[in-house]
């Protein structure tokens, strides 16, 4: 570090104030020249970001070096929050593993609920009733719209718009409302049970769906409104963070941000689950790749995953919940305390738990982030001898040195946001 | 079964073990010492595209005789095809496998955390480091069969390694390195970080003359 120049700077800064006996006073608010800034052209700066930053969205921690303003590196530090979830897995029922799934992306609990359940399924050649199939795509809908309406909200506090956040969180209350009154918990769902769900939706439920999908879409509006045209949200997100198609094929990023570099890969539509191939939606896809891009592939994706929705609503048809498998499905309670049949299924059930078939299987599914994969393997025991989540966030996170380097600081706290990440995916 | 499966033995022969069908899903078990060049070739032949790399994660069994495997769940956006390759892993040979961040840089993270929970080597990977737990931690591997479930040390060993955690070692010695102002610090705590089971920092290239920071701890 060289000497610096010496420079002389005159400063009369003075504010009111009493002097020690009472009397008013001016009093000077500071002597320049004692101590001069160091040179600091040329030098580059290492700059810690998080683990507690609000803007990292989670415990994510960025060490970044930065040459004045522009960032020349980023070496992310996650595993914060790491809870070793396919470990605890591999000691676990398959159905005991589903509540441990509500704690990865915490955002959009039912959505991997789902995944899980339909590996155990694929695992176990379980094939699930209609009336299941329907609901469980009304969970994943729903899940979309609040994973999406955080981001939403959370991205536009970052950038420096505070209202939308307002209106996002509202309209997501609603649905956990709905996800309250059909599970009894807002967050901590564990929604699907292998072979079927915990529990048939509540009277009341299907038309305050219906009341929520006609009256969401106007609060996208406002947020379109608000938005999209925005001088300085189309400068604070255009051109920033850009990955072409073949790089976002390369770095294996998956969901709206392999979307919005014109990748037009979504699972609902390339591997169909779920009878996603009878739902008339369209997949919207993006052609730069940068933030703005992925902030109207989202916007998009809320007004699909809306319709969807309402067409899931309008044929939900009646029947079992469950498939008709004892040795899977826990008998009712009342059938368990007076029939000794029923009695001893549940007996077995909770306590040996559902052996699967030696083999494993890999089920990916669209989650709001992107491919959420599950992948178990068995060896013919109830517990699996590997549990692994396929993480979206996770894989997404990883170019966001990539995509941040050579940009602005303030720029990095775009495109982070733009990556949509939920660390209790991430670490696991 | 998958046709890519026929044409892996026509090009490859002797280095696809076998090949399985498990709920529909084809397995190949490929040579592990020919697995880049396998992935590769899937990668770019016309016919197999299988362009999109989905995960990389390893499976341990229960079985101690099974051998680990190395699990690449590939997909063809072309042919909208998925294919599980494996590689399998000898007990009694280094638990080594060459990196395919050549051919995906999606595989960075990926091969860092089959790394960090199953101590399996990437060879070539350009920052084969853990990733979900830290620099300095020390009770093997989590995701191994013979890791137990509460850790290796006993709860009391973990709270004391994580109180005596020096507060300084905030940025790896790498880190420091990277931002010229390691030696911008005060002599003694550039001991001290030095000391602080950090690992050795690499010697400036950019200037001779300063004093090589050398932590040889």
């Amino acid at each position: 570090m060289g000497v610096a120049e010496q420079r002389t700077v005159a400063f009369d800064v003075a504010t009111t104030g009493v002097d020690a006996a009472g009397r008013a006073a001016r009093i000077p608010l500071g002597v320049a020249g004692e101590d001069l800034e160091p040179d600091l052209g040329g030098e580059h700066m290492i700059l810690n970001l998080g683990p507690q930053h609000p803007a990292t969205h989670g415990v994510l921690r960025l060490v970044v070096v930065l040459d004045g303003e522009v960032v020349l590196r980023v070496i992310p530090h996650i595993g914060y929050l790491h809870s070793g979830f396919e470990k605890l897995g591999e000691y676990r029922h398959y159905n005991q593993i589903i509540p441990l799934t509500d704690r990865t992306d915490y955002l959009a609990p039912m959505s991997n609920n789902v995944g899980v359940a339909m590996a155990a399924e694929k695992l176990m050649g379980i094939e699930i009733t209609e009336r299941c199939k329907v609901l469980r795509v009304i969970a994943c809908e729903m899940s979309r719209i609040i994973s999406h309406l955080v981001w939403l909200g959370t991205t536009s506090i970052d950038i420096g718009a505070f209202t939308p956040f307002l209106w996002t969180f509202q309209e997501r209350e609603r649905i956990y409302d709905l996800q309250e009154a059909w599970t009894g918990a807002r967050l901590t769902t564990s929604v699907t049970r292998v072979g079927g769900l915990m529990a048939d939706v509540p009277d009341g439920f299907v038309e305050g769906l219906r009341t929520f999908c006609r009256t969401f879409p106007k609060t996208l509006a406002e947020v379109d409104r608000v938005l999209t045209r925005n001088a300085i949200w189309v400068s604070r997100t255009q051109g920033i963070g850009m990955m072409t198609a073949e790089e976002a094929v390369n770095w294996s990023l998956s969901g709206p941000l392999l979307r919005a570099s014109g990748v037009p890969y979504d699972l609902r539509k390339d591997r169909p689950y779920l009878d996603y191939e009878t739902y008339d939606f369209e997949v919207p896809v993006g052609e730069h790749g940068d933030v703005y891009d992925r902030y109207l592939v989202r916007l998009e994706e809320l007004h699909q995953a809306n319709r969807i929705l309402e067409q899931a609503l309008d044929r939900l048809p009646d029947g079992p919940i469950n498939v008709e498998d004892p040795r899977v499905i826990l008998p009712p309670k009342s059938a368990a305390m007076n029939d000794m049949e029923a009695m001893i299924f549940h007996f077995k059930q909770v306590m040996e738990g559902v052996k699967a078939p030696l083999g494993e299987a890999y089920v990916p599914i669209e989650g709001p982030k992107g491919e959420l994969g599950n992948y178990f393997v068995s060896d013919g025991t109830a517990k699996p001898v590997r549990w692994r989540i396929r993480p979206p966030a996770f894989i997404n996170l990883a170019a966001l040195p990539k995509m941040a380097e050579g940009h602005l600081l303030s720029d990095l706290i775009a495109i982070n946001a733009s990556v949509d990440i939920v660390m209790g995916e991430v670490d696991r | 079964m998958n046709p890519a499966v026929e044409a892996l033995r026509r090009r490859f022969g002797g280095a696809i073990a076998r090949a399985t069908v498990s709920c529909g899903d084809t397995i190949v078990y490929v040579d592990r010492r020919r697995v880049r060049e396998v992935l590769g070739w899937l990668k770019e032949d016309a016919e197999q595209r299988y362009d999109y790399l989905a995960d990389v994660t390893a499976v341990e069994y229960r079985d101690a005789e099974l051998p680990l495997e190395v699990v690449y769940e590939l997909f063809s956006l072309t042919y909208k095809r998925p294919l599980r390759v494996k590689a399998q892993l000898p007990e009694d040979q280094p638990l080594e496998v060459a990196s395919v961040v050549p051919l995906w840089r999606g595989a960075d993270w990926l091969e860092r955390e089959v790394y960090d929970m199953f101590g399996i080597r990437f060879l070539d990977h350009p920052d084969l480091r853990r990733i979900l737990m830290w620099e300095t931690y020390a009770e093997g591997f989590p995701l191994r069969k013979d890791f137990p479930l509460r850790g290796r040390f006993s709860r009391s060993e973990q709270v004391r390694q994580a109180l005596n955690v020096n507060p300084e070692a905030h940025y790896s010695l790498e880190e420091l390195s990277l931002a010229e102002s390691y030696y911008d610090l005060p002599e003694d705590m550039r001991e001290r970080l030095a000391r602080g089971e950090r690992g050795t920092i690499p010697a400036p290239a950019w200037d001779e003359e300063r004093e090589t920071g050398d932590g040889s701890g």
